[in-house]
């Protein structure tokens, strides 16, 4: 069965604290971190960029596999903060890393859930074995307008997720996705920083997809929320993803190691992904984790994942977990 | 006077992201016909009351907007008085049927506001107020917390007496199914909110909603119901830096002494009201304006309780502005809705029991305009 066969995650070092983002703008720091749960965001540093990024979780997910470059028969790239307009991330990425030029390679864009769309179209190349790997990245150096709301958690990360069928560590069971034209969050040609539609990103955006990707996989699948050991939703804040969880039947419990957004923000593509390498850094063999990301615009893609016996030795190898990256971290000042 | 309501009709309020303004209005029209059990061929004109949507949405001509909606030629106009616009447009509506011009009229309220960014919003619904508090950069929270400190300091009113109404206020919207925001807060949760404008915090403020309310109004009884005696409006500065008093709403008094006169009735008669709360301030205001207790002793009467459902005066019993919602033109036809409703016993579990006499207030700006009504079982 297509699978997960190795990830590697990379969160930048540099931190930037809520309140001191509130200084700035003369607004009250306890109360904006209380309103989005998020404490601090992880930034990159000024010579890091979205393919930089991306390649760094890449290697990592290498290393950690075990895994030879020219074995990677196809590299995505989820991102909506891509350094080119029409050159591709997803070329710059495959070459840095030593893949062959024997690989489908493209960039995707759906706001935050870019990578598991990327995720669904890869399990179709190594489920058909036109791939024997494949690459799924999720990468973003998100920005936003300097005293919107956006500006308190737009965070900077990558995930990267190599997908086949030989060594799994855990087992795509099934996914959906879950679609529709609802504008809650865009950015037009030539705009600096992305515009959104305020509290229309939540009841009818938000949540009517990812309650509603996650229902259906659920009865398809035919399980409920008891079943799963661990569940991650996209963390666009501190709130929604709890609220979205408690609504669907998960315990605070089952959604707490994938919760990463309170100390690293939303790294807006690798939001959802970041969130599951925390969890597959701890998850034991034969669990079940189901995952479900959003993107705005909108939709959701919904994932429920297997764990297998490989999953131990596999963390053993894993030298440069989750956790271990964001607490090396170093605070810096915020100017504007 | 003798003004008979023949009709009411309300949509939910709330953020309503599935309805465009003209879906809410004729949810609601639609409702007050279908209640007055009118031919809506009969109506002799439509005043739509709404205060946004030139800003907003680029949609004048709203008159034409429902008429067509309706399918019927009657005459159609627009009425826009800010956050008093209902009121105003129920008070143009007494006028032309008390002219003996029309027989039946329709009133519609209407606003759609959660489209647009707070910041717009927050820009357009200053066009309540004076150029000079624009120019200044005062916006109504800003307005309404400059009277709160004024009265906090002249009368010691506290934080958690304008915390009492919007306890009180979310305790009636819980059982209103209607409201925007239908659950219960506490003392604490007002106190601990985000602030918004020193004192104000979060839950001391009405929120941005959508919804619509329309009223069926006769000269000559359809059916046996509740009348209006009593409509008056009155006027004040439109800004506050022109006022001598910044504890009080003048022309709250100038009209409910007009509104007293023409239906006869006064304080003591008075079952149940809506009033204007747009801020918790607001409606002490409101209760020491209308003359329901001494000046500077508002916030120590609503404190007391007795302005809660099932006490001696309910007051906003459909949750007020504050957790009913405020969408600013349908505002002063909801208060006449829950009045009416009130009247025939139909309130369910908000019902004021024996209630015969009702109050409205409804507030444009800071004040600058006020509309009460008496309306009588």
């Amino acid at each position: 069965m297509t699978g997960i066969v190795s990830y590697g995650t990379y969160i930048p070092k540099y931190r930037i604290k809520l309140a001191d983002i509130a200084r700035s703008h003369k607004k009250n720091g306890d109360e904006i971190t209380k309103a989005l749960q998020v404490y601090e965001k992880a930034v990159a540093s000024l010579d890091e960029d979205t393919a930089t990024l991306a390649v760094e979780a890449s290697r990592q997910a290498l290393l950690n596999g075990n895994i030879d470059p020219k074995d990677i028969h196809a590299i995505t790239v989820g991102s909506e903060s891509h350094p080119y307009v029409v050159k591709p991330t997803a070329t710059i990425v495959g070459e840095l890393l030593g893949v062959s030029n024997n690989y489908f390679a493209a960039d995707l864009e759906f706001a935050c859930k870019a990578a598991t769309a990327g995720m669904q179209f890869v399990w179709g190349l190594v489920e058909t074995e036109k791939a024997r790997n494949g690459l799924i990245i999720g990468s973003d150096v998100a920005q936003a307008k300097p005293g919107d709301i956006l500006e308190y958690t737009a965070s900077h990360a990558a995930g990267a997720f190599i997908l086949g069928k030989k060594n799994v560590i855990a087992e795509i069971v099934d996914f959906v996705s879950y679609t529709s034209n609802t504008p809650d969050f865009w950015r037009r040609d030539g705009q600096q920083y992305p515009s959104h539609g305020g509290r229309f990103t939540g009841e009818p955006a938000y949540f009517h997809h990812v309650l509603g990707a996650s229902k259906v996989l659920l009865e398809k699948v035919k399980m409920d929320a008891s079943d799963f050991a661990h569940a991650v939703f996209h963390m666009p804040n501190g709130k929604f993803p709890k609220i979205a969880a408690k609504r669907l039947g998960f315990s605070k419990e089952q959604v707490a190691t994938g919760f990463i957004v309170d100390r690293i923000g939303n790294p807006y593509s690798a939001s959802s992904l970041v969130g599951l390498s925390a969890v597959l850094d701890i998850a034991k063999p034969e669990e079940y984790i189901f995952l479900c990301s959003y993107g705005s615009g909108a939709g959701s893609d919904a994932f429920v994942f297997k764990t297998t016996k490989e999953i131990i030795t596999y963390q053993k190898r894993n030298k440069n977990p989750v956790v271990g990256q964001i607490e090396d971290k170093e605070y810096k000042a915020y100017r504007i | 006077m003798k003004i008979h309501v023949a009709g009411v009709g309300l949509t939910r309020f709330g953020e309503l992201w599935n309805k465009s303004l003209e879906d809410l209005a004729m949810e609601a029209a639609g409702q007050a016909i279908s209640d007055a059990r009118i031919d809506k061929q009969k109506i002799g004109a439509i005043f739509v009351a709404n205060m946004l949507s030139s800003k907003l949405y680029g949609q004048d001509h709203l008159g034409a907007v429902v008429t067509s909606a309706l399918g019927i030629n009657a005459a159609a106009l627009r009425v826009e008085g800010a956050c008093a616009s209902g009121g105003l447009a129920v008070h143009m509506a007494v006028q032309s049927l008390l002219s003996g011009m029309y027989e039946h009229v329709l009133v519609v309220g209407v606003e759609k506001m959660t489209d647009v960014l707070p910041s717009l919003i927050t820009t357009a619904l200053s066009g309540a107020g004076s150029e000079d508090e624009r120019r200044a950069g005062l916006t109504f929270p800003g307005l309404y917390a400059l009277m709160a400190r004024m009265h906090m300091q002249t009368y010691g009113t506290t934080r958690e007496q304008m915390a009492a109404v919007a306890v009180k206020n979310h305790f009636h919207a819980s059982l209103n199914d209607r409201a925007h925001f239908q659950f219960e807060i506490s003392i604490e949760k007002v106190l601990t909110s985000p602030t918004i404008s020193n004192p104000f915090t979060l839950f001391d403020a009405s929120p941005i909603s959508d919804g619509a309310a329309a009223v069926v109004l006769s000269s000559k009884p359809i059916k046996k119901g509740v009348v209006i005696t009593g409509s008056a409006v009155a006027t004040d500065t439109i800004g506050l830096d022109k006022r001598k008093n910044l504890t009080e709403l003048t022309a709250t008094t100038i009209a409910a002494k007009k509104a007293w006169k023409q239906s006869g009735v006064g304080v003591k008669n008075i079952d149940v009201m809506e009033v204007h709360d747009c801020f918790t301030i607001a409606e002490i205001m409101a209760m020491e304006d209308l003359g329901f207790c001494a000046k500077g002793e508002g916030g120590r009467f609503i404190e007391s309780g007795q302005t809660r459902l099932g006490k001696k005066l309910p007051v906003n019993p459909s949750g007020g502005l504050k957790a009913c919602g405020h969408p600013v033109g349908a505002t002063g036809i909801k208060q006449i809705v829950e009045i009416v409703q009130q009247l025939r016993g139909v309130s369910g579990k908000r019902q004021v029991s024996g209630a015969k006499v009702g109050l409205t207030h409804n507030v444009g700006g800071t004040g600058a305009t006020v509309v009460v009504h008496i309306l009588q079982k």
